[in-house]
């Protein structure tokens, strides 16, 4: 057994952490502030190779390792959760489905643009009608001749209306349940595709989730991904990928509120010493940090599946439920030992309290995700 | 063209505490970097490689840990990179360091050599210049900004109240200051390549072809006796009481200090 990470990996989080506290972190209040989208962040993590670190060069990718990338996530969004969740949608839900599914040609179209960062991805799921129940796809595709005609809409979509490149799930034959689901590649500019409504979110403000409609849009036959009627399995794997990002985004979210913490108790003087002095705050500091240890054991462990071809469906549902409400445990509770100044937005962990909520929410809720625990558990 | 780098590998001064008893470094557990002048040094290199084309050699002389310097060097962009590193160069004063550096230096066909200004760890900013009167080549110290005309460089150098620009024919080694460039962040890719693509050769004493006598703490000249921590001699005054009192205390003070 053996905890340690490589040097390759501990070189990248030496400089993923040099580039999000110098680059990211500063512009991180302002960006929540305006709700603008981060495209200069965008910009900056394509030019370091960020955007497709698990993906082989051939593709565009930095042909890194995934415990690498899931690395970089949780330090983006230790810096900006908001950028840390385009990074993790684009690279874990739009490349890997494309990557792992697509053709030669698709993947030579589209994931090399993707993962070398010159284009943005999405992936749409959710419907109105179809967020927990995803079965319940509502969107409908039909062949017509040599293209698909969809009709529908999603909504929450990460990055939707700022990406270039959509996965996105339709009915291709309603009778079959779950089989009758299909994935296809959807470009910005397709006829019939339209951005809707743009959400007002409590938190991540910078990043976007935005309403897509299809009205007759036309989409050419070899945009199909993977075959008719796997699409299902398709969402639910990259789901999988998608859960251990989002796992270690909740895990930046919750170390910056522990690192905002550390330095607090340290300067701020009641009754003529640090708070830090104060064994009530001790306590719930060794709490914080021993709850954050352990989001970071089962994300990285989850992740190392991943990199090994073991099975890491329970692991990473376990990991993104784990990371998530750990972010949601340790972020309030920073806001309450900053005391009135935490409830300002003078200090960032008002903003790490609202940017923690979603990973609880996202890609699964905590409660599917042990709904997936159990399953895979119990097999019944 | 083929550009050499110099680098060296520090603690991060930021993070570096003196301890109280031995009076040194404390160097457990602080992060190591790549020097930020030989930094600003390296990115120029790799920027001369991208306008003009060359190849960028990084060296380095340090113990076995400092690989880890130059494996960012080339994650940046640098193509090959070299490790001076055995027990007899322990404890090499500038002098030292300089002599070790140019046996390797004079393995290459070199056009431009590089250092960094000065280290943030011992400050001498000698080790450059020497490296030049070593290998008995032109100098400029203090570089802010290079350009490449045929076989000549012009070069400004940095001065207190302005610059000189001088014209300078290569072989000719240049010391980085940080207004010379920004860095770049090593690209993501950059550090896969640097560790499963790139090699870091090591170069020991025998390698070199030096005499042991010559290198290390045994063919250095500078004898480091002690190092100390300057005792604070003046401490503040803190006037306590109204602030009447306070102000004809501090008046009286300043009085008697013959500063008012």
């Amino acid at each position: 057994m053996d905890f340690s990470l490589t040097k390759e990996q501990q070189m990248v989080r030496k400089i993923v952490r040099e580039f999000a506290e110098k680059e990211i972190a500063p512009k991180a209040k302002e960006i929540d502030l305006t709700g603008e989208f981060p495209w200069d962040n965008v910009k900056k993590m394509a030019k370091a190779d960020m955007m497709g670190i698990p993906y082989p060069k051939e593709y565009g990718g930095a042909g890194g390792d995934y415990i690498s990338y899931i690395i970089a996530v949780e330090e983006i969004s230790r810096a900006c959760a908001a950028t840390g969740v385009i990074l993790s949608a684009h690279t874990s839900l739009a490349c890997f489905p494309i990557f792992q599914w697509g053709t030669k040609e698709q993947k030579e179209k589209y994931l090399i643009p993707l993962a070398k960062g010159e284009k943005l991805g999405a992936f749409a799921l959710t419907e109105p009608n179809a967020g927990t129940d995803a079965a319940a796809q509502q969107t409908t595709a039909v062949l017509e001749g040599d293209h698909y005609i969809l009709n529908g809409s999603k909504i929450f979509i990460t990055n939707g209306g700022k990406a270039d490149v959509y996965i996105v799930f339709a009915m291709t034959d309603k009778s079959k349940g779950t089989k009758g689901i299909s994935a296809f590649i959807i470009e910005k500019d397709f006829p019939g595709f339209y951005i809707g409504k743009v959400e007002e979110k409590m938190g991540i403000r910078g990043s976007r989730a935005a309403e897509l409609v299809f009205e007759d849009c036309v989409v050419p036959k070899e945009n199909l991904l993977g075959k008719e009627g796997e699409g299902f399995k398709i969402a639910m794997v990259t789901l999988d990928g998608g859960r251990i990002g989002i796992g270690a985004q909740a895990l930046g979210i919750a170390q910056a509120a522990l690192d905002e913490v550390t330095k607090y108790v340290k300067e701020r003087q009641q009754f003529g010493r640090p708070i830090g002095k104060f064994q009530g705050l001790q306590w719930y500091i060794a709490e914080m940090a021993t709850k954050v240890s352990a989001a970071r054991h089962l994300v990285y462990y989850a992740a190392w599946r991943k990199q090994n071809n073991l099975s890491y469906t329970m692991e990473a549902a376990m990991a993104k439920l784990f990371a998530s409400e750990t972010a949601m445990e340790v972020t309030p509770k920073a806001v309450q030992i900053f005391g009135g100044y935490g409830y300002t937005k003078d200090y960032p962990v008002e903003r790490l309290m609202r940017d923690a909520k979603i990973t609880e929410i996202y890609e699964g809720t905590s409660e599917v995700q042990k709904m997936v625990i159990a399953s895979n558990l119990l097999k019944m | 063209m083929n550009i050499l780098v110099f680098i060296k590998q520090v603690p991060d001064t930021n993070e570096v505490k003196i301890d109280p008893v031995t009076k040194t470094l404390i160097r457990e557990g602080v992060p190591s970097i790549i020097n930020p002048d030989d930094k600003n040094a390296l990115e120029e290199a790799i920027r001369i490689k991208e306008e003009y084309g060359a190849k960028v050699i990084v060296i380095t002389m340090g113990p076995p840990q400092a690989e880890t310097a130059l494996r960012e060097a080339l994650a940046m962009g640098a193509d090959e990179a070299y490790l001076l590193t055995d027990r007899v160069f322990a404890g090499a004063d500038t002098y030292a360091t300089a002599k070790t550096l140019s046996k390797m230096a004079k393995k290459f066909d070199y056009d431009i050599i590089f250092c960094g200004r000065q280290a943030i760890d011992g400050d001498t900013a000698q080790v450059g210049p020497q490296l030049a009167e070593q290998l008995n080549i032109p100098q400029v110290t203090y570089v802010k900004e290079v350009e490449i005309e045929g076989d000549t460089l012009i070069v400004k150098r940095a001065l207190e109240d302005g610059y000189e620009v001088i014209k300078v024919k290569m072989p000719v080694l240049l010391t980085a200051i940080k207004e010379l460039n920004t860095p770049r962040y090593p690209s993501i890719k950059g550090i896969f390549e640097a560790y499963r693509e790139k090699e870091v050769k090591i170069v020991t004493a025998a390698d070199l072809g030096v005499d042991p006598q010559e290198v290390g703490l045994k063919g250095s000249p500078t004898k480091v006796i002690s190092t100390t921590t300057p005792e604070t001699q003046r401490a503040g005054e803190i006037f306590t009481g109204n602030v009447k009192e306070c102000v004809q205390n501090l008046v009286q003070r300043l009085v008697e200090k013959h500063v008012i």
